[in-house]
This record gives C-alpha cells, structure tokens and sequence, in this order.
C-alpha cells in the first residue's frame, strides 16, 4: 500500500495573475514542507508526528497564514490556533487565541498528550506552554509587514475578509477581496498515512484578516476543520463559518462509511455541499488514497505517495 | 407525525445513591422548564427563540452546571461556555470563557445574529457583551457554596471533577464515598462525578429545529480549558432533520462528534431519529460515557445515556410529558 502525504497552504480567491513574486516563495514553500514529510514517512516516523512536523515548518514560513505570517485581529495583533488529531486513537488536541508561542500546533499536541483536557485557549493556553517550556517569543515575531497591510486594506474597505454571516453582511464584489493578489483564506495543514494504514492531521491558522479580537474558526473545531479516523485524515480550509456548519472534516469521514464510496468521491461530494468559494480540503485514507478538492478559485497544495507520485500544485481542483 | 416537540436536560451521570430530595429538585426545575418552552411554543415562538429562552431558566438556576452554579476552574472562578444553533441554515453561535455575562446562550445567539463570526471567547467574547449591552455580573454571581466545597474535593482527590450536588452535611469526603458504588466515569467513582451541562432542542409547529447547551464546564478544569459544549457537531447541532444536545465526557463526545453523528446517521443510512439516537449512543461512544436529547423535523423526541441516569424532560404536541432521572 504505502506511505501517503498531503499538505496545504490555503484555499481561496487566488487570482490566476497571481505575479511571480507571490507565487514562486509559496510553491517553495510547499516543495520543501512536503520534502520534510516525505523524509520523515521514509524514516518510518509516525503519522503524528509527521504531521506536526511538516505544520512547525509551515508556521514557521512567512508566507502563509500561519505561525509567523499569520493574519491579524483588527486590533492589529496576532491569535493563533491550531489543532491535532490521531485516526487510530482519535486523541485529539487544539489551542486557540495563542499569541507568543513560535508553534501552535506542537502546543496542540502537548494538551492532547500532557492534559486530561483537549482544548486550551488564551490566556489558560498561554499559560501551559510556558508550564510545559515552549519557545515564546515576543508577538512582533509573527507579524510581517503584508500582513500589516492586508489589515490597512480590510479596515478601509471596512470588512472581515471573507468569514461572515448573512445578517450583516453587504456583498464584496469578488475582485475587491484582495489588492495585491494574495490569497487571503488561509490556515496550513498536513495529513499523512503510514504503510500500516495509521493516518493523522493537523491544521495552524492565524485565522481572518481583522477578525474580532476573540474569534474562533473552523481549525479548532474538531469535526469542522479537522477530523482523523480509522477511515481517513482531513485538513480543511476556507470561510470558516461554512466549515463549522458544514462539519466538513467529519463528513467525508461519515460519507465514506455511510455511503460506502471512495475517498476522493467522498471529499468531492462534501465540497460540492458547502456553498462555491467557501472551502478546500486535503484527506488521506487508510488505503493511501489522497484527495484535495476546493470550490474556490485556487488552493496552494501538494501531496506525494511511496510510488513516487507528487504534485505541487494552486489552481485546477482534482475533484472534477 | 408533525408538531412541536421539546427536550430539556441538566447533564448526563448520575450517583444511584443522589438523595430523593436532590432528585426531586431536579424534576421540579426540569418541569418548569419544560412549561416554560410549551408554553412558548404555544404562542407560536421559533424553535430558536424557544431553547434561548429555557437554556437562560436552566443557567439562572443555580440547581445545575450552568450560568449561576457552574462548576469552578482551578482557580475558583467561573468560565461559562454556551452553543446554539438553527436548523433550517444550520446558523450557529458559540462562546467560551465567560466570566461576567449573566447568560451565556444568549450572548451565544448574539454572536451568531449580530457578529461576522460563528465563535467568540474570553476577553474578546466580553468585549462584545459589553458592545451588545447584554447583563452583567460579577463572577461571584455565578458561584455557589456547593461548588466551593466541590473544588475543595475535587482538589483533595486531586482530579478533575464533573459537578456533583451532594450535600455537604454528613459526607466524609471523596474516599468514603468512592466505597459506596463501584460505578466510574471519567476515572472517578460516580459519587463524586457529577453530571454537568444543560441543554434544550426544539422542534416548532412548522417542523423547525433547533438547539442548545450551555455549562461551567469540568471541575477543578484547567483556566482556557473548552469543552464540547460550545464546539458546533461535539455538544451541539442542527439541521433540517433534527436538533440534538449533548452532555456527559467532553472527551468521548468531542472524539465522536456526537450531536452531528445522531443528524449524519439519520441523514445518510436513513435512520428514524429513535433509530439514531440509540445505534450512536451504542456504537460511537467506545469506552465513553455520555447523553443527549434529540428531537426531529416531524415531531418526534427522543433521549440515549449510557450513563447511569441523565437528568431530562420532554414533552410533544399530543400531550406525552416525561421527566425522568434513571
């Protein structure tokens, strides 16, 4: 059967003109973050712990939506969420509103390895990772100067980019979502399965450009945008609102077992249920299947299999 | 089939030793909620309005794990949480980490009317209270006596506790009472587990569903520490089919995305809601221990526990009305 990995860097309004100077750093980035988690299968590491690993070098790069990089809150500042969950044991663990910690998601996995507890956030979550010695930095580390611009233009055009619900909401036009071409939705995840049929995922976001201080999305949420079973492994990314209601991560998983289909018919069908330019996703199975549908106009993706099979790809979903 | 349908609860896992008069309190409180919701649904509120309005009975009552009552973080404050969500767009809001808000649902049903977002917490959540104007309180409030005393045992037995309202007259403690039953949940005997969370689904007369729950969460819990109550799929859901609300392991609920696995089942193996609530309750809790009130578009109700007893009341359109605790 063999190994399996899939990773993403986010699902979004990516434009087609996306210029080289934006497109080149992240199609790196995904090339070197599936290299590490191809070593790491081949050195028959645990899916967890690949998965955690491939997420810290995701946080860790500038370019997406996560760790440094991340998004701000429209107070300007950053808060962090991340969330980790094993297929087999279905342990799971997330953090949310983290703001000193270098990575999120190996916060996540401690609370769900150190704590009798799986959710931790803020101030509580803070606190543990000190307990627990992480590297905590000051916030300035994660805010890069994009970032503070993407927050200028969200704030003059007076809206949060791209989560909302009905009641408030006037229409953005769609060409108006981002000036200079950069895929706002973001959130980076891994999902990977051993040749033993062990699978994991993990999902890191700064969440919303200017986002309410206190706003929890969709990574967090197990079942949402996060969701490991015996079955299959899922990372998803887009408009967190639709990913809550839609229970997206759990649902390919139920519609695999309940309508007895493959995964990639089942991934596709859950993408096709959440409203168009909503949401992505990545999955595994335990047969070493791989899937990433999106209904949005790009997202930044790769994924390799034990054959020698890799992709690196942005727009041209495979769900079709 | 067809017309309103309505289920309360005040938490899963019970002590078959909780005194009578303990019991009857409950039932009492149970049965007022419950007249309170069929009475609403009489004057033709939504389903949505109908489970804000009996989860704000069920926190302001200190008998439960809720708003006035709830179970004390390590620190012996309170940190409230509270989901609610609408069938018919599947709309939802959800907050955690309140400490001053009265309410907790209703400032949960703020969110998911009046904010961009589906989930707000801690400070943020507060600053948006504060914005919205709901009451406010001091955390005192929330606090009660009984719960002082079961952080004091749950500290002593140095674990996490789910509430347990035992009277603090003629108990020896944590050991003696671990002698009494040798019935556990989440580690702990059950004369010092105690059930926690309360919750509220509705269907309405047009065959509208909804839900809710709320609650202090774990005694003894870590501060920052989120449960499944507020987490949409976990503690809470609805849809077009069925509203369901969840109580009992956070852990085993959280892992098995209970409230939407009673709508997944029902949806995609063509489940009858009574048929749902009993195959997830059986086949998706693994080692876990949990509880949940359901009711479907067409008028029915329904409730599963593997736990011993769940405090719950229910009540349809033709009159049926039960309040149970085993």
């Amino acid at each position: 059967m063999g190994w399996a990995i899939a990773i993403h860097g986010g699902a979004g309004d990516i434009p087609l003109s996306l210029p080289p100077e934006k497109r080149l750093p992240r199609e790196a980035g995904l090339r070197r973050c599936l290299e590490v988690g191809i070593a790491a299968l081949k050195a028959r590491n645990h899916p967890l712990d690949v998965v955690e690993l491939v997420v810290r070098e995701l946080e860790n790069h500038p370019n997406f939506n996560a760790g440094k990089g991340s998004v701000l809150t429209t107070t300007g500042t950053v808060e962090m969420e991340a969330c980790i969950m094993d297929g087999k044991t279905m342990k799971c663990g997330a953090v949310s509103g983290v703001s000193t910690v270098v990575n999120a998601i190996s916060l996540a996995r401690l609370v769900m390895e150190k704590t009798s507890h799986i959710y931790l956030a803020f101030d509580g979550a803070e606190a543990f990772a000190r307990d627990q010695g992480l590297e905590t930095v000051e916030m300035s580390h994660f805010i890069t100067p994009e970032n503070i611009e993407r927050l200028k233009q969200a704030q003059e055009a007076d809206r949060v980019q791209i989560d909302y619900t009905q009641p408030i909401q006037k229409e953005t036009p769609k060409d108006a979502a981002v000036a200079d071409g950069d895929s706002q939705i973001g959130t980076v995840g891994c999902v990977a399965v051993d040749n033993e049929g062990n699978l994991a995922t993990a999902t890191s976001t700064g969440g919303l450009v200017n986002k309410m201080v206190g706003r929890i999305g969709d990574t967090p949420v197990i079942g949402a945008g996060t969701y490991a079973n015996h079955l299959c492994a899922v990372s998803a990314t887009g408009r967190g609102e639709a990913i809550i209601r839609g229970t997206v991560a759990r649902d390919v998983a139920a519609v695999m077992e309940f309508k007895g289909i493959s995964l990639k018919e089942a991934a596709a069908y859950v993408i096709d249920r959440v409203p168009p330019g909503t949401a992505g996703l990545i999955a595994v199975s335990s047969t070493g299947e791989i899937a990433m549908p999106f209904n949005t106009t790009g997202m930044f993706r790769a994924c390799a299999t034990e054959d020698g099979y890799s992709e690196i790809a942005i727009w041209d979903s495979t769900s079709k | 089939m067809g017309g309103w349908a309505i289920a309360v609860h005040g938490g899963a896992g019970v002590d078959p030793n909780l005194p009578k008069e303990r019991q009857e309190e409950a039932k009492r409180l149970l049965t007022r909620c419950l007249d309170i919701g069929i009475s609403a649904l009489r004057s033709n509120l939504s389903a949505i309005d109908v489970v804000e309005l009996v989860v704000r009975q069920l926190e302001t009552d200190p008998l439960f794990n809720s708003g006035r009552g709830s179970a004390l973080t390590e620190n012996g404050t309170v940190e409230m949480e509270a989901s609610i969500m609408d069938g018919p767009k599947r709309r939802c809001g959800a907050v955690s980490g309140l400490s001053t808000v009265k309410n907790p649902v209703s400032l949960a049903r703020l969110v998911m009317d009046k904010s961009p977002h589906s989930y707000l917490a801690f400070s943020g959540a507060e600053e948006f209270a504060k914005k919205q104007g709901v009451e406010l309180v001091d955390n005192e409030y929330f606090i009660t006596e009984d719960n002082v005393g079961m952080l004091k045992l749950a500290k002593e037995a140095n674990s996490i506790l789910f509430d347990y309202r035992i009277p603090t007259i003629g108990t020896c403690g944590a050991g003696a009472a671990a002698m009494d039953s040798p019935l556990q949940m989440n580690g702990l005997p059950i004369s010092v587990y105690a059930p926690e969370t309360v919750g509220c689904v509705v269907v309405d007369k047009e065959g509208r569903c909804a839900a809710a729950t709320s609650t202090g969460g774990l005694m003894n819990k870590m501060t920052g520490r989120i449960g499944d109550s507020p987490l949409i799929g976990s503690g809470t859901y609805a849809c077009e089919l069925c509203g369901v609300s969840c109580t009992g392991e956070g852990e085993a609920i959280i892992r098995s995305t209970l409230a939407r696995e009673v709508a997944a089942v029902m949806e995609y193996k063509g489940l009858r809601l009574h048929e749902a609530v009993d195959f997830v309750i059986k086949n998706r809790l693994d080692e876990g221990k949990a509880g949940l009130i359901a009711v479907s578009k067409n008028g029915e109700v329904a409730c599963g526990f593997n736990t011993t007893g769940m405090f719950r009341g229910c009540a349809t359109e033709d009159g049926f009305m039960e309040v149970g605790v085993w």
